[in-house]
C-alpha cells in the first residue's frame, strides 16, 4: 500500500522541514546563543531601565556575551534590578566592571553594555560571582530628561 | 431453509415523497431473489434498507433474525462483514490496483498473511475471470471487467448474502451472459443467499427462483418466474412485455396538456 | 416576508451544516484511533497534501522572499536603514505570511483536490461500499486526511518562511549590497523564537485544521453529481480563504496586539 518511493519522499519532506526549522533557530532567532549551555547570574541596580527587555543582549566592545534575564523592582527602594544571564566562558569579570543601558544606532534598541573593571596587580583579584551584584550602574538616557537637562543649563547661562 | 432476510411492514420516506408504503417481504436462505420494477422507485433504497445505511420510518428489517434498525454502529457492523453489496458503478476504490481492491476487505477485517491473501484474491479473481487483470488500475477496465472486479471484492470475505444492484444495466450482451453466469454459479458453488436488483426481465427470469415486482410504493406481484409470467395482474404483465402505456402511466403526473398549454396558470 | 422566509431557511441550513460538520470531525478523529493500520493511510495522504505541496511553496515562498528584500529595501534605504531589511523580511514572513499565504496555497492547491477526490468517491458510491464492507469511511477516508493536512501545513509553513528569508538575502544581500553580516545579525536581535516563530506555527497549525476541515467536509457532504462537486470545490476554495484572513486577524490580535 504505502510505497517505498512514497516513504521517502514524506521523508524528505519532513527533513526539509526540520532543516527549516533549524535555520529559523539557530540563524533567524539565534536560540541557543548564550542563553543555552551554562551562565551564570549577575544583578544590577539601575535608576531607570529605559526601554530595556527581558532577552535584550549583553555586550561586551560589541560582543554578545549574555542576555537579560529577568526585570524586577526591588520591594524596599522601588529601583528595578535586572538580572542578566552571563555565558560561563567568560567568569573572569572583576568586581570593578560597570554596566550601562546602551542604545544601538539612534533608534536601534536597547542592551546592557558591560565594561571590564581592571584588575589591581598588587591586591588579590576577585571576580564577579553567580548571584553578585555589579555596583557601578549608568542608567539609560531618557529622551524627555535630556531635554530638560539640555533646557535647564541654557536657562542658567 | 428458513428466511435470511424478513422485511415486515416497511415504510420509508424521502423527504415528503413516500418510496414504500407498508411493504413486507422475505428472502430465502440459499436462493436467488430478484427485485423487479421501474426506475426510479428506489429498488437501491431498498437495498440500502437491509445494509443498515438508511433507517425506515416505521416496520422492522431483520438479517438472520436480528433487527437491523435497532442494532448500534458496531452491531451493525458486525452484521455487515456478512453481507456484501455489488453496486450500479462497480464503486472500486480508483487508487488502488484490482488486486488490492479485492485484497481490502481481507486486510481490513482478517490478520491473514500477506502470503494467504495473494492466494485468497486471485482465486477470487480467477473465479470472476480476472486474474490477468490483477494489476490493472479501475481505469483500465471495461464497465463489465469492472463489473466482475467489484464482484470478486464483493465476494471475497464469503459473505453470506449478497446484493446486486443493476448488476445489467448499461452492458453489452456478452459481459451480461457473463454476469448472468456468474451470479449463478456463485449463488450455488459458494451457498450464498443473492438478491438482484434489476429491470432487466428476461435476465432475471432464468437465474432468480423467486421475484418481486416492485412500483407505486407497494410490491404489485410475487411469485416463482413462472407464476409471475402467468400473472393476470396488468401492471406485472405491463412491466414484463414492456409496454409504454398502461396502469403505469407513460405520463409523469401533470396537469393535463391542454390546461398547460391553453389554460395558461 | 418571502425575503425573510428565506433568510431563515438559510440560516437553518447553515446551522445544520454547521453540525454536521461537526458530527463528521468529531467521527473522524475521536473514533478510536488505530495507530498501525492508520500510519500508512496517514503516510500516503502526507505525500498527496504535503509533498506534492511542496513545490508550489517553495516557488511562491522564494518569490515572495524576494519580492520582500526589493521592496523593503527600496522603502528602508530612504531613511539609510536598510540594516533593519532582515527583520523586516523576517518578521513579515514568521508572523504573517509564512502561515496565511501557505494556508491560502494550501486551500487552492490541496484543500480544493481534497474537496473533488472525496466527493468523487460519494458520487461513484466509494464510500457507500467502504460503509457496506463494514468499513467506517470516516476512519478510512477522511481521518487519515484530516492528520495528514494538519501535519504537513505547519511544515510547509516553516519551509515557506526559511526560503523567502533566503529569497530576501538573496535579493537584499546578493544583489543590492545589504551586509550579510547586519541582515543576520539584526534579525537575530528581533526575531524571538517563542514570540515570533512559535506564534506563527501555531497560527498554521490552527489554519490547516480550518482549511483541512472545510475541504473534507465540503467534499464529504457534495451532492454527488458533476455540478455539486464542482460547487463544493470552488466552496471549498472561497470558504478557506475567508476563514483563513478572518482568522488570521483575530490570531494577530490575540498574539500581537497588545504587549
Amino acid at each position: 500500500m504505502t510505497s517505498k518511493k512514497v516513504e521517502l519522499m514524506v521523508g524528505v519532506f519532513v527533513a526539509i522541514a526540520i532543516a527549516a526549522l533549524l535555520l529559523l533557530a539557530l540563524k533567524v532567532a539565534n536560540q541557543g546563543m548564550s542563553t543555552q549551555g551554562e551562565t551564570y547570574e549577575l544583578k544590577a541596580k539601575f535608576d531607570n531601565i529605559g526601554g530595556l527587555k527581558v532577552r535584550s543582549a549583553v555586550r561586551v566592545g560589541g560582543v554578545t556575551i549574555g542576555r537579560v534575564e529577568s526585570i524586577e523592582l526591588d520591594p524596599k527602594d522601588f529601583v528595578p534590578i535586572v538580572t542578566l544571564a552571563i555565558s560561563s566562558e567568560y567568569n573572569e569579570f572583576p568586581d570593578t566592571s560597570s554596566v550601562s543601558i546602551l542604545t544601538s544606532g539612534l533608534l536601534g534598541e536597547q542592551y546592557v553594555g558591560f565594561y571590564p573593571g581592571f584588575v589591581m596587580y598588587d591586591s588579590e583579584p576577585a571576580y564577579l560571582k553567580n548571584g553578585d551584584y555589579i555596583e557601578d550602574t549608568k542608567s539609560a538616557l531618557v529622551l524627555e530628561d535630556l531635554i530638560g537637562q539640555f533646557l535647564f543649563s541654557k536657562g542658567k547661562d | 431453509m428458513g428466511n435470511l432476510v424478513e422485511i415486515d411492514n416497511l415504510t420509508f420516506y424521502r423527504g415528503e415523497r413516500v418510496i414504500y408504503d407498508n411493504i413486507s417481504l422475505t428472502i430465502e436462505k440459499g436462493k436467488t431473489t430478484a427485485i423487479m420494477g421501474p426506475s426510479g422507485i428506489g429498488k437501491t433504497t431498498l437495498l440500502r434498507l437491509i445494509g443498515g445505511q438508511l433507517r425506515p420510518d416505521s416496520g422492522d428489517i431483520r438479517f438472520k433474525g436480528e433487527s437491523i434498525p435497532a442494532m448500534n454502529r458496531r452491531t451493525l457492523f458486525k452484521a455487515r462483514r456478512q453481507m456484501s453489496m455489488l453496486f450500479q458503478s462497480g464503486a472500486l476504490f480508483t487508487d488502488m490496483t484490482v488486486f488490492d481492491n479485492v485484497a481490502f476487505p481481507l486486510r481490513e477485517h482478517t490478520k491473514l498473511s500477506e502470503d494467504l491473501i495473494r492466494t485468497m484474491v486471485l482465486m477470487k479473481l480467477q473465479a470472476v475471470g480476472l486474474r490477468g487483470a490483477a494489476d490493472l488500475m479501475p481505469s483500465e477496465l471495461s464497465g463489465g471487467m469492472a463489473r466482475r472486479a467489484a464482484l470478486a471484492r464483493a465476494i471475497s470475505l464469503d459473505p453470506d448474502l449478497i446484493m446486486y444492484d443493476e448488476p445489467f444495466a448499461g452492458q453489452d450482451p456478452i459481459s451480461m451472459g457473463v454476469l448472468v453466469k456468474l451470479i449463478k454459479g456463485l449463488n450455488d458453488a459458494l451457498n450464498l443467499t443473492s438478491v438482484v436488483v434489476t429491470h432487466d426481465v428476461t435476465e432475471v427470469m432464468t437465474i432468480a427462483d423467486y421475484i418481486y415486482i416492485l412500483a407505486e410504493q407497494r410490491i404489485i406481484g410475487e411469485g416463482t418466474p413462472e407464476q409471475i409470467r402467468q400473472s393476470e395482474s396488468p401492471l406485472v404483465q405491463q412491466f414484463l412485455q414492456g409496454q409504454a402505456d398502461g396502469p403505469v402511466p407513460f405520463h409523469f403526473p401533470a396537469q393535463s396538456l391542454e390546461n398547460a398549454l391553453l389554460g395558461g396558470a | 416576508m418571502e425575503s425573510l422566509i428565506n433568510l431563515g431557511s438559510r440560516t437553518l441550513g447553515k446551522a445544520s451544516a454547521l453540525g454536521r460538520a461537526f458530527l463528521m470531525l468529531m467521527g473522524a478523529i475521536v473514533a478510536r484511533p488505530q495507530p498501525l493500520k492508520n500510519t500508512p493511510l496517514v503516510i500516503n495522504q502526507i505525500y498527496v497534501v504535503g509533498v506534492q505541496s511542496l513545490l508550489i511553496i517553495l516557488v511562491s515562498g522564494l518569490f515572495i522572499g524576494m519580492v520582500m528584500g526589493l521592496q523593503g529595501y527600496t522603502i528602508l534605504v530612504s531613511y539609510g536603514a536598510e540594516g533593519s531589511l532582515g527583520p523586516m523580511v523576517a518578521l513579515s514572513l514568521l508572523r504573517e505570511l509564512g502561515p496565511v499565504v501557505t494556508a491560502l496555497l494550501f486551500a487552492g492547491r490541496a484543500g480544493s483536490a481534497l474537496t473533488a477526490e472525496i466527493g468523487l468517491m460519494k458520487a461513484t458510491e466509494q464510500l457507500s461500499s467502504l460503509e457496506m464492507m463494514a468499513v467506517d469511511p470516516l476512519r478510512r477516508i477522511v481521518a487519515p486526511r484530516f492528520w495528514a493536512g494538519m501535519i504537513s501545513m505547519p511544515l510547509l509553513a516553516i519551509i515557506f518562511s526559511a526560503v523567502g528569508i533566503l529569497g530576501g538575502h538573496l535579493v537584499g544581500v546578493d544583489w543590492l549590497g545589504v551586509d550579510s553580516g547586519t541582515y543576520w545579525s539584526v534579525m537575530q536581535a528581533t526575531v524571538d523564537f517563542d514570540k515570533d516563530i512559535m506564534n506563527g506555527v501555531i497560527k498554521s497549525i490552527l489554519f490547516a485544521m480550518v482549511c483541512t476541515w472545510i475541504a473534507i467536509f465540503k467534499g464529504y457532504d457534495a451532492i454527488p453529481t458533476s455540478e455539486g462537486i464542482s460547487k463544493a470545490t470552488t466552496q471549498t476554495v472561497v470558504y478557506s480563504s475567508l476563514a483563513v484572513l478572518g482568522l488570521d486577524f483575530v490570531l494577530t490580535a490575540l498574539m500581537f496586539g497588545i504587549e
